[in-house]
């Protein structure tokens, strides 16, 4: 296909990246005596503190935090916000990652004061919306996903990960049955294996085969009765979909062992195909990929776990439910393994995601699913001489290119490659992930990327590569026109400067 | 038929053409079909948004709980704090929104440096050397600090005063299934750490909260004593906003300090997201969980900020990481650092003064009504436990009447018997912010003489 259209929305070169100097810290803007707070005016006694409090819990200093006018505070946080790469700026297709754009509505609801202004720890008759809306979310995640019952409680991916780790232990326990490994193929994210350890489980890693697969032959060989697990991507990392996993369904539970899904690419399979439909026991989702929660920065996400009927009831608690009366009400399943969470979970992203589900639907979810793999085949095609891809067939919502190519050809860098990227406008693709590609550079453009910011992301990729070939050492030194360009790694490690305190500026 | 696709269908179609076909389904054909959906999701068509709009806006009728209909004076560490149009247009930049883990810094300068600031400010606050970039909540900072000390002892024992808030014990006891550790919780008499009453020996950490969470000021120069005699880590769960006038838990000897930051700029917000707040002393470093910001320079030497000692974590180390977290609670630490940036040192002394006063305000007033009695007779700060004649859910629920939500039950909030205190379901925890007004609680007092009598 051709696309003539000059103007991409996705592409961020027009975008004010500011920053030839460095923005000073808030401490070094501080000036003493400046403040900008303003309180109300409560009229309650002013009680000398040494009345209120003993003298021994006292603190003889003050601590020192910044004192800034309101517009300085404003200006900083602005221009730093001016050396930040945002989806709301331009594409980011970082793999693995999801980075949709993040639909505004979504914000809007959870900005509502019927839902943020209330205490979690009022009594449920106080908070009906609420828990109808905690009730509906996890209907809908289940049908989603093919599952039974779920949580909302666990604040992250890797916090569901962790909590469905300890959802198999009880579930195994109280079927009196001592099990001490979990299976993960070599491709997984760094989580799962993190998981598994806090989970009292030993690792045994199972190998792909030259398909990207999990090797078949190799997990049976690995099964027994010690295994309470296994964890699985699907598709996996590498973004290829387990073709065997009705196979490998059928020889874990053989054993007795219980299949995790790790959602993090859950974005390629809405409506398509199930994981409770394939044989997992326990599902968590990233509702900060999937269901287009904003990242912010690094969180706050929110990983909520599906599962089958039978560990339902080992589920955290309390949990809300429907009564029969139409009401809703919090309840603790009866063998559950307790609370994962200080509260409810993220609850103010579990709002924006059902606002995302209910403006999509059924039918929008499918289309989600379908553009999404759409776009990561054609750019996967698109670049198949520049970048080939690590496994040349279909792909599901991401592609996994390799760039030994021009690594051979002339000493340029995957690393290379994602560092030119933020040059031209774009947020680098997951570099030297999974671990199982030589020079991996993992493409996940995502779906609501249009086909010209594709086309513009591919070109800037072609214009990386005759920069290759006439200025690889140009490229070594990429970015230059970004607020930093690469930083000293090393030196950050080396020589500790976690706070201004220990940056000794003076 | 609602979404966000850019797609036309002639680009739909162009594109599956450049890929030899002529429908989606070619794309998801090498799925086995024995499990392919055949039916599509069993979900309601899509909505236009202000048709989501109206069925969210029956649900937030609902919250009879939102602070327009009631006077908050709740807290067990959710507090109704001042959060100025500043900060909540500032924290809502959509820079700091929709971007990623700052995996690249050359493009992530932004939220890199608002990390190191609110790290700086969490160290000071805390009294320790070392905070890192956040975790998930109060409760899961405390988890990350135990598994920090079964590393550093290579013990599992962690004795936890029962002060520690019910929620963050039981989270505690939920991981230790998985990690082994044995929680032993101290019991609290008057309101005060029994440390005298439990067998010490072979402990990993000690564990206290100040205030512990019925309000309490404890002295914990007993603690810390138990805990180098043991060489287990001390383990400080503070109020991060009582810092502003009360010692730090570096001053009073902590290892390992953590927190809930929900005061500092976020909402309610019905429990989350929050914000788990967590230093330590440079020893642990290298055992410390989730991601740290460092400063360095970049190739032409100017200031640049980057995500450091990367081999503990998850991504690098797997298996040996100091802990499984990855994406964490960025968004709540910029606004926290933005917020304390309003607040400055002046401000938040104001804040934590105004909070004592108030607290202190409504406990005498509270106490002259008949058969209301304090639970303990300790010192507090903020926050402080009553013992009413009756069941507390049963005052607090008539109170609702009158606009006031009174207080948490602490029953309720412990869930059964507890080690803290007796009869739990006839105590109600009550907290004062700088929000509250005099007339607001003197109507607070009026509402509980006529709602025990």
């Amino acid at each position: 296909m051709t696309i003539t259209n000059a103007a991409p929305g996705g592409r961020a070169a027009s975008a004010p990246l500011l920053g030839r100097e460095s923005e000073p810290t808030m401490f070094e803007m501080s000036v003493p005596g400046r403040s900008s707070f303003q309180l109300r005016t409560t009229r309650v006694p002013a009680t000398p503190l040494d009345q209120l409090v003993p003298s021994e819990h006292l603190n003889d200093d003050v601590v020192p935090l910044a004192e800034l006018s309101e517009r300085d505070l404003v200006a900083h946080f602005t221009r730093l916000s001016h050396r930040q790469f945002s989806v709301d700026l331009g594409a980011y297709p970082l793999g693995s990652c999801t980075m949709k754009y993040n639909p505004k509505f979504c914000d809007a609801v959870a900005a509502d004061p019927g839902l943020n202004t209330v205490h979690p720890g009022v009594p449920g008759e106080l908070a009906q919306g609420w828990l109808e809306l905690l009730v509906t979310l996890e209907e809908k995640l289940c049908v989603i996903t093919g599952m039974s019952a779920a949580t909302l409680q666990p604040a992250a991916g890797a916090a569901g990960e962790l909590t469905g780790l300890l959802l198999m232990r009880a579930f195994h326990e109280k079927n009196g049955d001592v099990r001490t490994r979990v299976l993960i193929p070599d491709s997984a994210h760094g989580t799962n294996p993190a998981s598994v350890t806090l989970g009292g489980y030993e690792v045994t890693t199972i190998p792909s085969n030259d398909r990207g697969l999990v090797d078949l032959d190799a997990l049976k060989a690995a099964l027994g009765p010690d295994v309470a697990g296994i964890m699985l991507t699907n598709p996996n990392t590498v973004g290829l979909f387990e073709e065997e996993i009705v196979e490998i369904a059928h020889a874990v539970h053989d054993v007795g062992g219980l299949l995790y899904y790790d959602g993090a690419n859950l974005n390629a399979i809405l409506g398509a195909v199930r994981p409770g439909d394939m044989g997992f026991d326990i599902v968590h989702m990233n509702l900060h990929k999937t269901f287009a929660t904003p990242h912010g920065g690094g969180g706050p996400g929110a990983g909520p776990v599906a599962v089958s009927s039978r560990l339902a009831d080992f589920l955290p608690g309390p949990k809300a439910a429907r009564t029969e009366s139409g009401a809703f009400e919090w309840r603790r399943p009866v063998h559950s393994i307790g609370r994962t969470h200080g509260w409810h979970g993220n609850a103010m992203v579990l709002a924006r995601a059902l606002a995302y589900i209910d403006v999509h639907g059924g039918d929008g979810l499918t289309r989600v699913s379908q553009h999404a793999v759409l776009n990561a085949n054609w750019l996967r095609k698109r670049l198949e001489k520049t970048l080939p891809s690590a496994y040349d067939r279909i792909c599901m919502h991401e592609c996994v290119l390799s760039a030994t190519k021009l690594k051979d050809a002339y000493g340029v860098r995957g690393l290379d490659v994602a560092k030119a990227l933020l040059e031209e406008g774009f947020h680098a693709p997951t570099v030297y992930f999974p671990l199982i590609v030589e020079e991996a550079l993992m493409f996940e453009p995502t779906e609501t990327e249009s086909p010209q910011t594709l086309e513009a992301l591919a070109l800037a990729i072609e214009r990386i590569e005759e920069r290759a070939q006439s200025d690889p050492e140009g490229l070594h030194r990429a970015p230059q026109t970004t607020p930093v360009s690469r930083v000293d790694e090393a030196r950050a490690a080396r020589n500790l400067i976690a706070t201004e305190d220990a940056a000794n500026r003076h | 038929m609602a979404d966000y696709l850019p797609h036309t269908q002639d680009e739909v179609d162009a594109m599956l053409a450049f890929l030899g076909m002529t429908s989606f389904e070619q794309l998801f054909d090498h799925i086995p079909a024995a499990v392919r959906l055949s039916q599509g999701l069993d979900l309601p068509a899509g909505q236009s948004e202000p048709d989501v709009a109206d069925y969210f806006s029956r649900l937030t009728r609902a919250n009879k709980g939102q602070s327009s209909l009631l006077t908050c004076f709740a807290g067990a560490g959710a507090y109704d704090h001042e959060v100025p149009a500043v900060v909540k247009m500032l924290g809502s930049r959509s820079e700091f929104v929709t971007a990623y883990t700052p995996y690249q810094p050359e493009v992530a300068q932004g939220v890199l440096q608002a990390i190191f600031e609110y790290q700086t400010m969490v160290a000071r606050l805390s009294g320790l050397p070392i905070a890192n970039a956040s975790l998930y909540d109060g409760a899961t900072a405390l988890v990350e600090a135990l598994n920090m000390a079964a590393g550093a002892t290579q013990r599992q024992k962690m004795v936890i005063s029962s002060g520690v808030h019910p929620h963050w014990r039981e989270v505690a006891k939920t991981f230790a299934a998985g990690t082994g550790h044995e929680i032993l919780e101290v019991p609290l008499a008057n309101g005060v750490t029994q440390w005298d009453s439990v067998d010490m020996g072979d402990a990993a950490a000690v564990i206290a909260a100040y205030p512990n969470y019925l309000g309490v000021l404890e002295d914990l120069t007993a603690a810390k004593r138990h805990s180098v005699a043991h060489d287990a880590l001390f383990v400080i769960a503070a109020d991060p906003v009582a810092a502003g006038v009360l010692k730090t838990a570096g001053q009073w000897g902590a290892d390992v300090f953590v927190g809930e930051g929900q005061p500092f700029g976020t909402p309610l917000a019905f429990g989350g997201p929050y914000l788990g707040l967590f230093a330590c002393s440079t020893d642990q470093v290298r055992r410390l969980p989730g991601r740290i910001v460092g400063e360095t320079v970049d190739s032409s030497d100017r200031r640049a900020f980057v995500t450091t000692l990367r081999a503990r974590e998850q991504d690098i180390r797997r298996e040996k990481a100091t802990s499984n977290v990855c994406t964490n609670q960025t968004l709540m630490a910029v606004t926290a650092a933005i917020q304390l940036g309003w607040l400055g040192t002046q401000g938040l002394r104001e804040v934590a003064l105004r909070c004592a006063q108030g607290a202190r305000y409504l406990f005498d007033e509270a106490c002259k009504v008949d058969g209301v009695t304090p639970a303990n007779r300790a010192p507090f700060f903020r926050e402080f436990a009553l013992r009413l004649p009756k069941s507390a859910n049963e005052v607090l629920r008539a109170m609702c009447d009158d606009g006031v939500l009174g207080g948490l039950s602490v029953g309720e909030l412990c869930h059964g018997d507890d080690p803290s205190i007796e009869h739990g379901e006839n105590v109600v925890l009550v907290t004062v912010t700088e929000r509250r007004t005099v007339e607001q609680i003197d109507h607070y007092v009026d509402t509980l003489r006529k709602v025990v009598r």
